[in-house]
């Protein structure tokens, strides 16, 4: 550099900003990719049909009809397999919790050593990245039709899914206060009870109570292929057109999960 | 008899040499003060004697009590058992928030009672009992029900000084138990500690910021520069004019703006140039 600080001049030089190329051709591309994906998904997934929605009108016409006449004749053996539904929420949901809380310790990266930490992750993965529904076949076939099957679904997916939020839980804490149980010679057990459960719990329950709500939804959902509760009954009414049966059922479950989201809401507000 | 001997112990950092071949020993019911600036390695010795950081390599070697808590950079298979004997206060107190100030000075019997019950949380009457007493040892019985996070940082550091006392150790370990205190606080928590060292006759080594309250409460001071002890004597000989020598522009930070220029309660007068023991 000259020395330029004696003849300074009054103004500075225009700054030139340079154009990003390579940033807005990335995006260009993007796009294009994204034009070519559709593309080529269109025929496969038969967007042809569109047309349809209104060709057949009737259809959902006469649909919608015999939907707008609840009929809530049987509404005491809908509201019991609403609750079967619940009963298989609830113990999947329990076990799940149960079972994520020493896996979701063992796969947080400040508590375990890497080579306990990868396995249970990667197991933990398979866990979560495989449908509730696949399981519920699964189970289906190991133990028979009915509400068990659905809760050994709920229990194997939501435990990968717990294990995953309460390990990153278990990774977001203060290590102080773990160093400071450490420092009255207590075991590694005892530092986690008493050092890191106590920091984690309000986070863990809220996760909890959020996936129970969950899992009552995807259970009326196993219940389509077999797993007992209202989804079964659901199913089957659906398939012998009885629309109104049907709908009254929808009702029930409707207001049933807007009234547990609203619980579990005002529930996790109290411990966070 | 030794409480604590440290030998060679050396800890780095990425290239940053916190601890450099450090040797001190400090024998049972010393009150020893450890001062330095900001980075010196006050922080990292007491991790080190308590066993929650381990030596970089090297032949070092710290003992407790006679035992071996680590040795060459390694833990040795008794230091989870030697950590109860070792009481730590920590800067910014490290109690469990969500719980109870009685749960947290409950804690500390976890060293000394059989596994199972630890685990379980079960303590007996006679613990409970003891717990109590320890937080009206420290002047706040009051608060045993609330919640630690509820308690100003003053009270908090002395439910953390109850916790040591439950746990009944023959040392207690202070880094920088005053730093984070108003004045009134830190008095109090240096008196406390004072007690605890004549009463109980518990080794204390307290680390420090300022030098002041090392020359009122610790008979002996150990100072360190850059993580080398630099002096190594009784905290009478410890003047301002000789901490502006051992640490230059930094002894700003040591020396309360209104001290005086000389020891509080000088003993004796310290015989100009008669050299401290300079390690």
């Amino acid at each position: 550099m000259t020395d330029t600080s004696n003849t300074a001049s009054p103004r500075p030089a225009p700054v030139e900003i340079e154009p990003n190329w390579t940033r807005s051709r990335g995006t260009t591309i993007c796009w294009i990719a994204l034009a070519v994906l559709l593309a080529w998904s269109w025929g496969p997934a038969e967007m042809s049909n569109w047309p349809h929605l209104f060709t057949d009108s009737g259809n959902m016409a006469q649909y919608a009809k015999e939907f707008s006449h609840p009929d809530f004749s049987d509404w005491r053996y809908y509201a019991q397999e609403m609750v079967v539904t619940l009963q298989i929420a609830l113990w999947g949901t329990f076990l799940a919790a149960a079972l994520a809380v020493p896996l979701g310790v063992l796969s947080a990266r400040n508590m375990a050593p890497w080579y306990v930490v990868q396995p249970v992750r990667r197991v933990m993965d398979a866990c979560r990245s495989t449908h509730e529904l696949v399981f519920a076949v699964l189970f289906v076939v190991a133990v028979g039709l009915g509400p068990f099957a659905g809760v050994m679904a709920l229990f194997v997916h939501t435990t990968g899914i717990f294990a995953k939020l309460f390990s990153e839980a278990v990774e977001a804490i203060d290590a102080r206060p773990v160093e400071a149980i450490r420092s009255t010679g207590a075991s590694r057990i005892q530092e986690v009870l008493f050092g890191v459960v106590p920091q984690v719990m309000p986070l863990w329950i809220s996760f909890t109570l959020y996936r129970f709500e969950s899992n009552v939804r995807a259970a009326t959902v196993l219940g389509v292929i077999g797993a007992g509760g209202i989804g079964q009954v659901l199913f089957e009414s659906i398939r012998g057109f009885y629309y109104p049966q049907a709908s009254a059922m929808l009702i029930i479950m409707l207001v049933t999960v807007s009234v547990l989201d609203f619980v579990s809401q005002q529930m996790r507000k109290l411990f966070l | 008899m030794t409480a604590i001997s440290v030998r060679n112990l050396s800890k780095s950092f990425g290239k940053k040499r916190a601890l450099d071949e450090v040797s001190l020993d400090i024998k049972r019911g010393e009150m020893v003060a450890l001062i330095g600036a900001s980075g010196s390695g006050k922080s990292t010795l007491i991790r080190h004697i308590c066993g929650l950081d381990t030596a970089s390599a090297g032949h070092s070697n710290i003992e407790i009590l006679g035992k071996l808590i680590q040795e060459s950079g390694k833990l040795t298979a008794e230091a989870r058992a030697i950590r109860g004997r070792v009481g730590v206060v920590f800067q910014q107190f490290n109690l469990v928030n969500r719980l109870s100030v009685l749960s947290n000075v409950l804690f500390g019997n976890l060293g000394r009672i059989p596994a199972w019950r630890g685990t379980l949380g079960w303590f007996s009457a006679e613990e409970k009992k003891a717990a109590r007493e320890a937080l009206a040892r420290v002047g706040i019985p009051e608060v045993a029900w609330q919640r630690a996070s509820t308690l100003s940082g003053g009270q908090q550091q002395r439910a953390a000084i109850a916790r040591t006392l439950v746990q009944r150790s023959d040392i207690l370990l202070a880094d920088e138990p005053i730093a984070s205190l108003d004045p009134s606080s830190a008095r109090r928590v240096m008196e406390i500690l004072a007690a605890v060292n004549r009463d109980q006759e518990i080794t204390c080594v307290v680390s420090l910021h300022q030098v002041e309250y090392a020359r009122r409460y610790c008979p002996r001071t150990i100072a360190l520069r850059d993580g080398r002890v630099v002096f190594d004597g009784p905290s009478s000989q410890l003047t301002n004019r000789m901490l502006v020598e051992l640490y230059g522009s930094n002894s700003e930070e040591l020396i309360l703006p209104d001290a005086p220029t000389y020891p509080v309660k000088p003993k004796r007068a310290a015989p100009v140039g008669s050299a401290p023991a300079f390690a």
